[in-house]
């Protein structure tokens, strides 16, 4: 049998009303998540990918109840957030890294004072949450001899996403959600930053949500990786069969747009054209098949829905692999 | 072989305030016409400082510049007044990673290019706007007679970058500087934007620098490759010399903490500490502190730049061997 999950989101609906016409009136809608499902086990990490505006940074704030879904639910080891489990508990077990280092900490703040804030404020004693905030400064590769009285700028960017990891550390949280942690990194550093990372998760079994744009990062860290395209997902499975056998071609494009990273072969041709469309008016039908290089009539009439593949939890958004689609590719194989 | 169109001998750059910033500390570089120079570097390397020296766009009460510096027989660092104008934009043009740091937000795209054409060219109205919609048609922007008349904020993200292209290459440079113009787009418009460079040096047989911290950028666009560390090149060859055989431990450890082909939750061997800060001139090799085999006489001399065949030149004493 499946275990439950540790952590399941369920059709998860999230729209961004843009204010500024007259009087105030609305115009238009963001439609940054549409109706997105997943769900994590514990212990492994999911992988988010896409390009800018998709709804990465979305859905990661819908997972730690920064913002509240227009849809959906959340459910946290079988407890329905809002009936059986409390935000401020959800929040407790769910923390955050961001990418800007510098703005996710206050400037007045020394380190020691940054890391021992939160536990203070759920009811530790001072000298306790100053005695936790010296051992996680360890335990993220910073002398606390050297670091607990500096302040944010006098660390470099490395150090200060070091101390946002030790941040949400001293909440003993259950997931954490990394969105482009390391994007801000010299490669040198963020390599330090990811062996942290695959370090802690392992010593206290943490459940990650890895958002980053750089696939070869995902394809490092993630146990399974879910593919976002306008709101919505495209594609979601193991690592192994969304890089070695994805089934969108969204996804397929995406990792073709990857510099190739060998002289002898390289890129002859861009594989998609034009920058990502605009989620306020999305493509009716298949979102996709403006830019799909394998679009079909099918396609911009009728919206995919995600269909199951053989393969682990493999399951994809596209007409090519819903049986009796009429899409053209079906029928040459049929 | 003819002079080289870049030839950069000894560049030192040192920023002069509250604290002294070594920020260029001996560089030379040549560069072939045609030819496709990567500068490969991590964050505070000097790359953007070397290139803007190129186009003497440096604060010249606060940067102190020495060494020579040749373009297209010109010596840079003399230009003055008109020959100064011409070299900026005609001779040597630049591309950035923000394109609202070349295009200004109040004017229409088109009109811009005109007005850089006429300035350079002395050519008529007409003529210059025939030359901007010629240039739009080379970087493949869509329906360029419609967004010739665009501003700036109109346009997507990948659209500025080809209209900032296509207003750096309105005269014809002899030479293209490329400022990590691709680092803050998806990967998806990034290639576009590689091809489309790669396509228009070639046509247009322009030396180009590309500078970037991404060696998977730096692969689809260069010929040969130089890395900076610390205001210096520590190693440079062909492309095919830096990915396939590095020999500088700096670059090793760049190539393996890119992540390209690393084994799925096998630990990275990732180079540990971070650069130095550069207060003072370095007086021993840069990345002793940091460096997985490092000698006891990189902590206190200046490691040789060594030849290792033709084209290449490592700065490291475990060359020599
Ligand atoms: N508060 C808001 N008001 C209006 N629109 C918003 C708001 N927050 C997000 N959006 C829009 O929702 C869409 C998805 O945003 P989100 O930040 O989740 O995408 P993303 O994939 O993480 O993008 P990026 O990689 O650029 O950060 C975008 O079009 C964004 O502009
Ligand atoms: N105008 C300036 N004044 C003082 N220091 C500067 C100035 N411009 C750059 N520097 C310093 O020079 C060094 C190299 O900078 P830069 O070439 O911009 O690095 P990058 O390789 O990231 O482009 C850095 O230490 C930077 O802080
Ligand atoms: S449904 Fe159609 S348009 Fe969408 S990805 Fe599949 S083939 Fe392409
Ligand atoms: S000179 Fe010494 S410290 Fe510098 S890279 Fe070579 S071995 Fe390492
Ligand atoms: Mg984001
Ligand atoms: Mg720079």
């Amino acid at each position: 049998m499946i275990p439950a999950p540790l952590f399941s989101a369920q059709n998860l609906v999230k729209h961004f009303r843009l204010k500024g016409g007259f009087l105030g009136s609305s115009r238009g809608v963001v439609r940054a998540v549409d109706n997105v499902s997943f769900d994590l086990a514990e212990g492994e990490t999911l992988g988010i990918v896409g390009e800018s505006g998709c709804g990465k940074s979305t859905t990661a704030r819908l997972i730690v109840d920064l913002i509240s879904p227009d849809a959906g639910t959340i459910t946290l080891g079988g407890k329905l957030l809002g009936k059986h489990i409390s935000a401020r508990e959800l929040r407790r077990q769910i923390q955050m890294v961001f990418q800007d280092s510098y703005a996710s900490l206050n400037p007045r703040l020394t380190m020691e004072d940054a890391i021992a804030f939160g536990p203070k404020v759920n009811g530790m004693s001072p000298q306790q949450a100053a005695r936790l905030a010296h051992e996680l400064l360890e335990r993220v590769g910073l002398e606390p001899r050297r670091f607990a009285g500096r302040y944010p700028h006098e660390l470099s960017g490395g150090q200060r996403q070091r101390v946002n990891i030790a941040r949400a550390l001293a909440f003993s949280p259950k997931i954490i959600v990394l969105d482009e942690s390391v994007s801000a990194l010299d490669k040198s550093v963020e390599a330090q930053v990811l062996n942290l990372l695959a370090d802690l998760k392992a010593e206290l079994g943490l459940t990650y949500v890895f958002i980053s744009h750089d696939l070869n990062v995902v394809r490092h860290m993630s146990d399974r990786v879910m593919v976002m395209y306008l709101g919505q997902v495209a594609e979601i499975g193991t690592v192994e069969a969304i890089y070695s056998a994805p089934a969108h071609p969204y996804t397929a494009a995406l990792l073709s747009a990857m510099p190739s990273m060998d002289p002898d072969r390289r890129t002859m041709e861009p594989p998609l054209t034009g920058d990502p469309p605009n989620p306020i008016n999305p493509p009716a039908g298949c979102r996709f098949h403006t830019r799909c290089k394998l679009a079909d009539t099918i396609c911009g009439a009728v919206e995919p829905g995600l269909f199951g593949l053989p393969g682990e939890g493999h399951q994809v958004a596209c007409h090519i692999h819903i049986p009796g689609s009429n899409h053209r590719n079906r029928r040459v194989e049929a | 072989m003819s002079a080289p169109l870049l030839d950069m001998e000894n560049l030192t750059v040192r920023f002069h305030g509250e604290r002294t910033v070594h920020a260029v500390n001996g560089v030379s570089l040549t560069l072939q016409s045609g030819e496709t120079l990567g500068i490969l570097g991590e964050s505070g390397s000097g790359k953007s400082v070397t290139l803007k020296t190129l186009l003497r766009l440096l604060p010249e009460n606060r940067a102190e510049i020495g060494g020579t510096l040749r373009v297209d027989g010109h010596d840079v660092l003399a230009l003055q007044g008109r020959a100064l104008a011409d070299h900026r934009g005609r001779t040597v043009s630049m591309v950035f990673q923000d394109p609202m740091l070349a295009l200004d937000p109040v004017y229409r795209i088109g009109d811009q290019i005109a007005e850089t054409v006429m300035r350079h060219e002395g050519c008529s109205r007409s003529e210059a706007m025939a030359r901007a919609l010629d240039m739009f048609k080379n970087v493949q922007m869509p329906s360029p007679e419609r967004r010739l008349r665009a501003y700036p904020h109109e346009m997507s993200g990948g659209m500025r970058q080809r209209a900032m292209i296509a207003l750096a290459l309105a005269c014809r440079p002899k030479l293209l500087l490329a400022d990590e113009p691709t680092t803050a787009l998806d990967a998806t418009v990034q290639i576009q934007i590689l091809l489309l460079l790669r396509d228009l040096q070639r046509q247009f047989g322009m030396g180009m620098i590309f500078v970037t911290h991404d060696i998977g950028v730096v692969v689809e666009v260069s010929d040969r490759v130089a890395v900076m560390y610390a205001g210096e090149i520590i190693e440079t060859g062909t492309v095919h010399d830096i990915i396939r055989d590095a020999r500088h431990p700096y670059t090793k450890g760049l190539l393996a903490a890119n992540l390209h082909g690393a084994v799925k939750g096998a630990r990275l061997n990732a180079i540990s500490g971070a650069p130095p800060s550069l207060e003072r001139k370095p007086n021993a090799c840069s990345f002793a502190p940091r460096c997985p085999v490092a000698r006891e006489t990189c902590a206190s001399e200046l490691p040789p730049n060594v030849a290792v065949g033709t084209q290449r030149q490592v700065r490291c004493v475990l060359a020599q061997e």
